[in-house]
């Protein structure tokens, strides 16, 4: 299981970060997507992955004496999730609009900003 | 101990944000409530910097939750001086958008995403958290997005491309450092992890961690071979938020920077190494960069770049004098930038240009306008006694002692470089004959207003030059401040006593 998803992650950040750097602009949005799954999936799998053991402490005990399903990396991918459906929904609107003011799908064409005289 | 009123600052904003949701279209009384708001929040913040500055650090376990377990805040002297100078300048920015902003970008929700903006700045500074700091940013960048695109003009959308990408990017970045980070070390609390992340025996991965918050605090913060994309989208939004972002939005990738690596990453030599060919690089290229351009806006991004550079320098001399050069360098930074941008939006409401080219003869036709702007050039430079230079003075004299002689070399090099490109300005904006620009019917000129907008455009200026000059001429209180902020980066042990407690039960 571990393997697998450690090949999974790699796959997603490769083809993220390939997707980034090509010139179109919906690839760019994919290849955001894709980062931003890894590392969801990177927290997922650094938080060590245990099988039918749930955080539950017997009530006779202080504390935990064997390994246990950690629960903070459930939370912090569901507030990483949250945060980028809301980042990705904006840079798609973002890219709709760029696409109708500047008439092309190219980010090599984005470039009145950085020319000395506009 | 528990003191839940040092997030304060963050409520407030919050506060203010909601509150002005509710006059969406009325504009007049987001104006108002803006103005009152923004006093108070830098009241609020005063209160705190007190409070911390005669009690020492305070701490907030939010639930109370004990300290590695639940989400921390901390307000030490370095934080609460940060929220300090993010209220003064959001105050500054606040009442000069009230008259600089048309009406139809603030029907928009120009204020409310102001106040977001601020939230998050308050909250990077305040978190003891690194998840919770990874949030706080999150919350910068979308409410930054919203600004830089608010109005939807083409130089806008063309700027904001870039501006969302490279922050994405980054954004993933950090994630990524923070999952490895819980992988090794199992905490998410910087003061824990301090401690943490010291036991672990494979240095190799930790100097990779070490490295990916470089570099996704490095996008942040605009240093060397991550700048691109600031001088590509910094010029196009409306002055007030061009100053706001060249103000803060940076230095909060500086204040984590100058964080995490004081407290959970100690730079090894490698690490120093490589933060100080960075610093030079980027002192370089802002510098040059700078006297390329000609159009003010674009300047004066490049120089955030250049003087990003004075402060990164500061970190990889990794000294107490050097740090605290690094921090009185941010402090005067934060005040003088934004200043700049709120300059250059006058600028160009008197004579409707900012190509320094075309424009001309300020000082003769607005001699009192030229001397007040003249204060922040001058202490951008750094020319004695204003706030610049005795910055500089640390910086070298602790680069001087650590025998750092090339980066020494650089610093004057980007002082020289700044000198140059601020004598250029100086003689096309200010002391060249003017020519007579043609009318243009989409821009409203500065003699057209009322004088009420007139009045806010020109109080936020007078405020930070006055707070510039006190920055220079009290230098004493600003180096007793920042000797202090780098007495406790260079000595965690107080913050991580402060926030974990004395005596911590380890089962």
């Amino acid at each position: 299981m571990e393997l697998l998803l450690v090949i999974l992650i790699g796959l997603l950040y490769a083809a993220g970060i390939y997707m980034m750097l090509r010139r179109s602009m919906v690839k760019l949005i994919l290849g955001l997507i894709l980062l931003g799954n890894g590392a969801n999936m990177l927290i997922f799998l650094l938080g060590r992955i245990v099988k039918g053991k749930p955080p539950i402490i017997d009530s006779a005990e202080k504390m935990f004496t064997e390994i246990y399903a950690d629960p903070v990396p459930q939370a912090l991918i569901l507030t990483a999730i949250v945060i980028s459906f809301g980042l990705q929904s904006f840079a798609i609107i973002l890219v709709k609009r760029a696409y109708k003011i500047t008439d092309t799908d190219d980010l090599d064409e984005l470039n009145t900003t950085d020319e000395i005289y506009e | 101990m528990n003191n839940p009123y040092i997030v304060l600052p963050v409520l407030f904003q919050l506060f203010t944000a909601v509150l002005l949701l509710f006059f969406w279209f009325r504009v007049n009384t987001q104006r108002l409530i803006t103005i009152i708001c923004s006093l108070t929040s830098v009241g609020i913040a005063i209160w705190l910097f007190s409070e911390v500055y005669n009690n020492g650090i305070l701490t907030m376990q939010a639930g109370e939750w004990k300290a590695p377990f639940g989400i921390t805040f901390v307000a030490d002297i370095f934080s609460s001086t940060m929220v300090l100078l993010t209220s003064i300048s959001g105050m500054a920015v606040a009442i000069f958008a009230t008259g600089s902003i048309r009406n139809a970008r603030l029907k928009f929700g120009f204020f409310p995403i102001l106040n977001f903006l601020l939230m998050g700045l308050h909250g990077a500074f305040l978190t003891g958290d690194i998840f919770n700091l990874y949030v706080w940013f999150e919350i910068i960048i979308i409410a930054s997005f919203v600004l830089i695109t608010i109005g939807g003009e083409k130089a806008q959308i063309e700027g904001a491309m870039k501006y969302v990408t490279m922050n994405l990017l980054a954004s993933a970045i950090f994630l990524t450092a923070i999952a490895i980070l819980y992988g090794m070390a199992g905490s998410l609390n910087m003061a824990d992890l301090s401690g943490q992340v010291a036991q672990i025996e494979n240095r190799g991965l930790v100097n990779v961690v070490a490295i990916l918050f470089l570099v996704g605090f490095g996008i942040k913060s605009a240093i060397f071979p991550l700048y691109f994309w600031l001088p590509a989208s910094y010029h196009t939004p409306p002055p007030a938020i061009s100053a706001i972002f060249g103000g803060l939005l940076t230095k909060v990738g500086v204040y984590a920077l100058l964080r995490i690596f004081t407290l959970i990453f100690i730079p090894d030599e490698f690490l120093s190494n490589l933060l100080i060919v960075m610093a030079a690089l980027t002192i370089l290229s802002g510098g040059l960069g700078a006297i390329l351009q000609v159009n003010m806006r674009k300047i004066f991004s490049y120089l955030i770049v250049c003087h990003i550079g004075f402060m990164i320098a500061g970190l990889g001399i990794y000294t107490e004098l050097a740090i605290l050069g690094a921090i009185f360098y941010l402090i005067h930074d934060i005040v003088v930038k934004t200043n700049l941008f709120l300059i250059s939006g006058l600028i160009f409401k008197l004579k409707g240009t900012l190509n320094i080219e075309k424009l001309g003869g300020i000082y003769k036709k607005y001699p009192k306008y030229a001397l007040l702007i003249a204060i922040s050039l001058f202490s951008l430079v750094g020319i004695p006694p204003l706030s610049g230079f005795w910055a500089k003075i640390f910086l070298i004299q602790g680069g001087y002692q650590e025998g750092q002689y090339t980066l020494i070399g650089f610093i004057l090099l980007g002082s020289f470089l700044t000198l140059w490109v601020i004598a250029k300005l100086w003689s096309e904006v200010f002391w060249k004959e003017s020519v007579d620009l043609p009318k243009k019917i989409n821009v409203k000129y500065f003699s057209e207003l009322v004088p009420f907008k007139q009045w806010v455009m020109i109080i936020p200026i007078v405020f930070l030059t006055i707070i510039t000059l006190y920055i220079g001429l009290a230098a004493e209180h600003i180096i007793i401040l920042s000797k202090q902020i780098s007495y406790e980066l260079m000595n965690p042990s107080v913050y991580i006593e402060a926030v974990l407690g004395t005596q911590i039960e380890t089962p």
